[in-house]
C-alpha cells in the first residue's frame, strides 16, 4: 500500500488464528487502520553505512582520543629524545625510523587498549544491544569496527613511525654511514602493531568484557617475553622457550626494526596475521551463534 | 504487525518463556503486561533478533527480525534507557545509529526535536537523567519512521508531562496505522494507552484480548454491603443467607461483606427476605489493576513481604512477646483483590463459577489459560469445572 494517508485506505480483516484468543469475533480490534508504510523509500543497508556509523563511534568517544594521544606522545616523544642523544654513526645497517621502535614497545599498549575498547565498551555500556537492533546483521557490525579499526590504527601508526623515520634521518642523514631503507619498517611496524590492536578487538568481542580482554591481551603480549627466562633453566623446555623468544611481540618488532640485524621479521609477521585471522574467524562466529 | 509463534526461550535449566504464541496487530497500542521475570524483556529481545528462540519463531511483517533488509526502517525499539554509550553526545549516539540504516542527519536533528533534547544535543548522555535517557531512546526508536514500534517501560523515570507526551505519542502512532507494542508495570498507565493486552507469567500465556474484556473476564467487581455494626447477628444471618442464594461472602477488615455472584437488587432482595437492614449496598467496579492482580496472582515470582526488622533487634529473651506489625491490606491474602472462587479457596484466578451472566459474576467467563493451553477455546465454553482446575492448576 503505497498511500501516505493509510487513514484513507480500506481496512483489511484482521487475520484470525490467534491462539488463546478470548474474543474470536474480532469485534475487540474495531477497525484498525491500515499498516503504516512510510512514505519515504526503504533502502537495503550495506557496509558502507556500518562503516559511517563505526566511523562516528569510533571519533565519538573520547577513550579514542586518550590512547591515540598517548600511542602519539610515546611513539615521537621517545622516538625524538632518542634521535636527539644518539649520532649519525649509529645508523649504520639500521633504518632511521628506529627510534620509533622503543616507543611503540610502549605504545603498542595503548592500540591494544583502543582495540578491545571498539568492542567491549558497547557491551560493558549495554549500547551493543541498541547497535545490533538498529543493524542485526551483526557480522556487517564487526566487519565495519574491525575495517574502522585497522585503518586508524595502521594510518596514527604509520604517520608516528614515518615523522620519527623522517626527523631522524633529517638531523642525522649527514652521508658518513650508508643506513637501511626505512619503507620496510614503516609498513611492517606499523602493520605488526595494528595487527596487535585487531586481535585485541577480536579478544574483546570474545570475551566482551573491557578488563578481562585487556589483561588476556596484555599476557599474551608480556608473558611470552617473561617466560623463555624460566623455561631456558630447563634442557627439555629450551626449544619451546627459544621458539617464544623467538616469536614474542617485542622481539618481533624488534625484528622489523633489524635491530639485531636479523629477518625482518617477515615470519612473526606471519604468525600474528595466523593468529588474528584465527581470532577473528572466532569472533564472528560467537557474535552470530550466541545472544547478544 | 508482530507475530510469534511457539516462542520458546531456555537458559540452561531455567525456560524463560514457553510456549507462547500471538500477534500484535497494526492501528492498536497494545500492551505487554506481566509481572519481574514473567519473560516480557526476553520476549522482546527475542522479537528484535537479540536472542535467538530455543524453539517457535516471531516474525515482523512476515521477516524473522535479523532477515529485515532495514531494521531501523521497519521496527523502532526502545528497550533500555540506559543502553547507550554515556561517553558519546547524545546527538552523535543518534547519528551513529541513522547512520547504520542510511538515515540522513538532519533526521537526527529532526526526532531530538520532537522528543525535546535539542539543547542537550551536545551533552554526553552520561549525565543524562532517567527520564532524558527514556526520551533519548524513544528518539532512537523514531529515527526510521517505522511501521512498528516496542517499547519496553517507556514512562519509566518520566516527569508527568514526559508521561501525557509518551501516552499521546503511543495512541498517535498507533492511530496512524503503526504497530505499537509497550510493556510496562504502570497500570493505571496501561488502562490510559493501551487497548489490547497481552499478559504473560512465567513465561507462559496468560491473557490476549482487550483491556476491556480483560478486566470484565477477570473481574473483580463485587458488591460491599454493610450491615448495622450494633449487631453482628444480622451479619451472620445476611452471610448465610446470601450463600444460600448462590453468591460468594467474604468479610472485609471493616465489617463489610464483599458478595459476588449476585446482582445488586438480588442482593436487596435476600436481605428483605431475612430482614436483615442494611446501612450498605454499593458497587465496587474493578480497575486494570485489580484485574491483573487477580490474573497474575499464581504467576508471581518475586513476592515481596513486611520487613520486621528481627536482624536489627536485641535477642530477647526466650518467652518475651515478639513484636509483629499488622498486615497489610493484600500482604499474604490471596483472596484481598478478589474473593476466590466458590469451593476452592486459593486457586489462582479461576473465574466465579455462580451466576455466569449476573453483574459481579464476571459474565464472559472465558477459558483459563492456566487450565486449558489448547489454542482458541471460543467465549462461549463452559467454564472449566472446579475438578479439572484443581488438577491443573499450579
Amino acid at each position: 500500500m503505497s498511500t501516505p494517508h493509510p487513514q484513507q485506505a480500506p481496512a483489511p480483516v484482521p487475520p484470525q488464528g490467534a491462539p488463546q484468543q478470548a474474543d474470536p469475533s474480532g469485534k475487540w480490534q474495531g477497525l484498525p487502520g491500515a499498516a503504516y508504510t512510510s512514505p519515504i523509500p526503504i533502502k537495503r543497508t550495506h557496509l558502507g553505512n556500518a562503516l559511517a556509523s563505526e566511523w562516528t563511534k569510533i571519533r565519538s568517544v573520547r577513550s579514542t582520543m586518550w590512547t591515540l594521544g598517548i600511542f602519539l606522545l610515546l611513539v615521537i616523544g621517545t622516538g625524538l629524545a632518542i634521535a636527539a642523544n644518539t649520532e649519525p654513526r649509529d645508523y649504520a645497517d639500521v633504518p632511521y625510523t628506529l627510534p620509533a621502535f622503543f616507543g611503540l614497545i610502549l605504545g603498542q599498549i595503548c592500540l591494544i587498549t583502543l582495540g578491545v575498547l571498539v568492542v567491549s565498551s558497547e557491551y560493558g555500556t549495554g549500547m551493543i544491544r541498541t547497535t545490533m537492533t538498529a543493524s542485526p546483521q551483526r557480522h556487517r557490525v564487526l566487519a565495519a569496527k574491525f575495517l574502522i579499526f585497522f585503518l586508524v590504527a595502521y594510518v596514527v601508526s604509520f604517520c608516528a613511525i614515518g615523522l620519527v623515520g623522517l626527523i631522524t634521518s633529517g638531523m642525522h642523514e649527514d652521508g658518513s654511514v650508508e643506513a637501511a631503507p626505512m619503507g620496510g619498517t614503516l609498513l611492517k611496524g606499523s602493520l605488526y602493531v595494528s595487527l596487535l590492536g585487531v586481535l585485541a578487538l577480536a579478544v574483546g568481542a570474545l570475551l566482551r568484557h573491557s578488563a578481562g580482554a585487556i589483561t588476556a591481551m596484555l599476557g599474551l603480549v608480556l608473558v611470552p617475553a617473561i617466560l623463555p627466562a624460566f623455561l631456558m633453566i630447563s634442557e627439555s623446555m629450551r626449544p619451546i622457550g627459544e621458539k617464544m623468544l623467538d616469536y614474542n611481540a617485542p622481539n618481533s618488532l624488534s625484528k622489523i626494526f633489524e635491530i639485531d640485524g636479523g629477518t625482518g621479521g617477515t615470519s612473526q609477521l606471519w604468525l600474528l596475521i595466523g593468529v588474528t585471522a584465527a581470532a577473528i574467524v572466532g569472533a564472528f562466529i560467537r557474535l552470530e551463534a550466541r545472544d547478544v | 504487525m508482530i507475530e510469534a509463534v511457539g516462542l520458546t526461550k531456555r537458559y540452561g535449566a531455567k525456560t524463560a518463556v514457553y510456549n507462547l504464541s500471538f500477534q500484535v496487530r497494526p492501528g492498536t497500542v497494545t500492551g505487554f503486561l506481566g509481572p519481574n521475570g514473567s519473560g516480557k524483556s526476553t520476549t522482546m529481545r527475542m522479537i528484535l533478533g537479540l536472542d535467538n528462540p530455543s524453539a517457535g519463531h516471531v516474525t515482523i511483517a512476515g521477516h524473522p527480525y535479523r532477515k529485515l533488509p532495514n531494521a531501523p526502517r521497519h521496527v523502532g525499539a526502545l528497550l533500555d534507557a540506559k543502553a547507550v554509550h554515556g561517553g558519546r553526545h547524545a546527538r552523535n549516539h543518534l547519528l551513529c545509529l541513522a547512520q547504520l540504516s542510511g538515515i540522513p542527519a538532519r533526521r537526527v536533528d529532526e526526532v531530538l526535536g520532537v522528543v525535546g533534547l535539542q539543547d542537550v544535543a551536545k551533552k554526553r548522555s552520561k549525565g543524562f537523567s532517567l527520564g532524558m535517557g527514556q526520551r533519548l531512546g524513544i528518539a532512537s526508536a523514531l529515527l526510521g519512521d517505522p511501521q512498528v514500534l516496542l517499547f519496553d517501560e517507556p514512562v519509566n523515570g518520566l516527569d508527568p508531562e514526559g508521561i501525557l507526551w509518551v501516552r499521546n505519542l503511543m495512541k498517535q502512532l498507533a492511530a496512524e496505522g503503526r504497530t505499537v507494542f509497550v510493556s510496562s508495570h504502570l497500570m493505571s498507565e496501561m488502562a490510559l494507552t493501551a487497548e489490547h493486552l497481552i499478559v504473560i507469567g512465567r513465561g507462559q500465556l496468560l491473557a490476549d484480548m482487550s483491556v476491556k474484556d480483560f478486566i470484565s473476564a477477570n473481574s473483580a467487581d463485587f458488591a460491599r454491603v454493610r450491615t448495622p455494626d450494633t449487631d453482628p447477628q444480622q451479619r451472620e444471618k445476611l452471610t448465610a443467607a446470601l450463600t444460600e442464594a448462590g453468591g460468594q461472602v467474604l468479610p472485609e477488615q471493616d465489617g463489610a461483606l464483599r458478595v459476588t455472584g449476585l446482582p445488586l437488587p438480588r442482593i436487596s432482595d435476600v436481605a428483605h427476605g431475612a430482614s436483615v437492614r442494611l446501612w450498605e449496598l454499593s458497587p465496587h467496579q474493578a480497575s486494570l489493576e485489580e484485574a491483573y492482580m487477580r490474573m497474575t496472582q499464581g504467576a508471581v515470582d518475586y513476592r515481596s513481604t513486611i520487613d520486621q526488622r528481627a536482624g536489627l533487634q536485641q535477642q530477647l529473651p526466650a518467652g518475651a512477646p515478639d513484636q509483629f506489625a499488622p498486615p497489610m491490606p493484600g500482604q499474604d491474602q490471596p483472596g484481598w483483590y478478589a474473593p476466590p472462587p466458590p469451593q476452592q479457596g486459593g486457586q489462582p484466578f479461576g473465574m466465579p463459577q455462580g451466576a455466569p451472566g449476573g453483574p459481579y459474576g464476571g459474565a464472559p467467563a472465558g477459558p483459563n489459560p492456566y487450565a486449558q493451553q489448547a489454542p482458541a477455546a471460543p467465549a462461549q465454553a463452559p467454564a472449566p469445572t472446579p475438578h479439572t482446575d484443581n488438577e491443573d492448576s499450579r
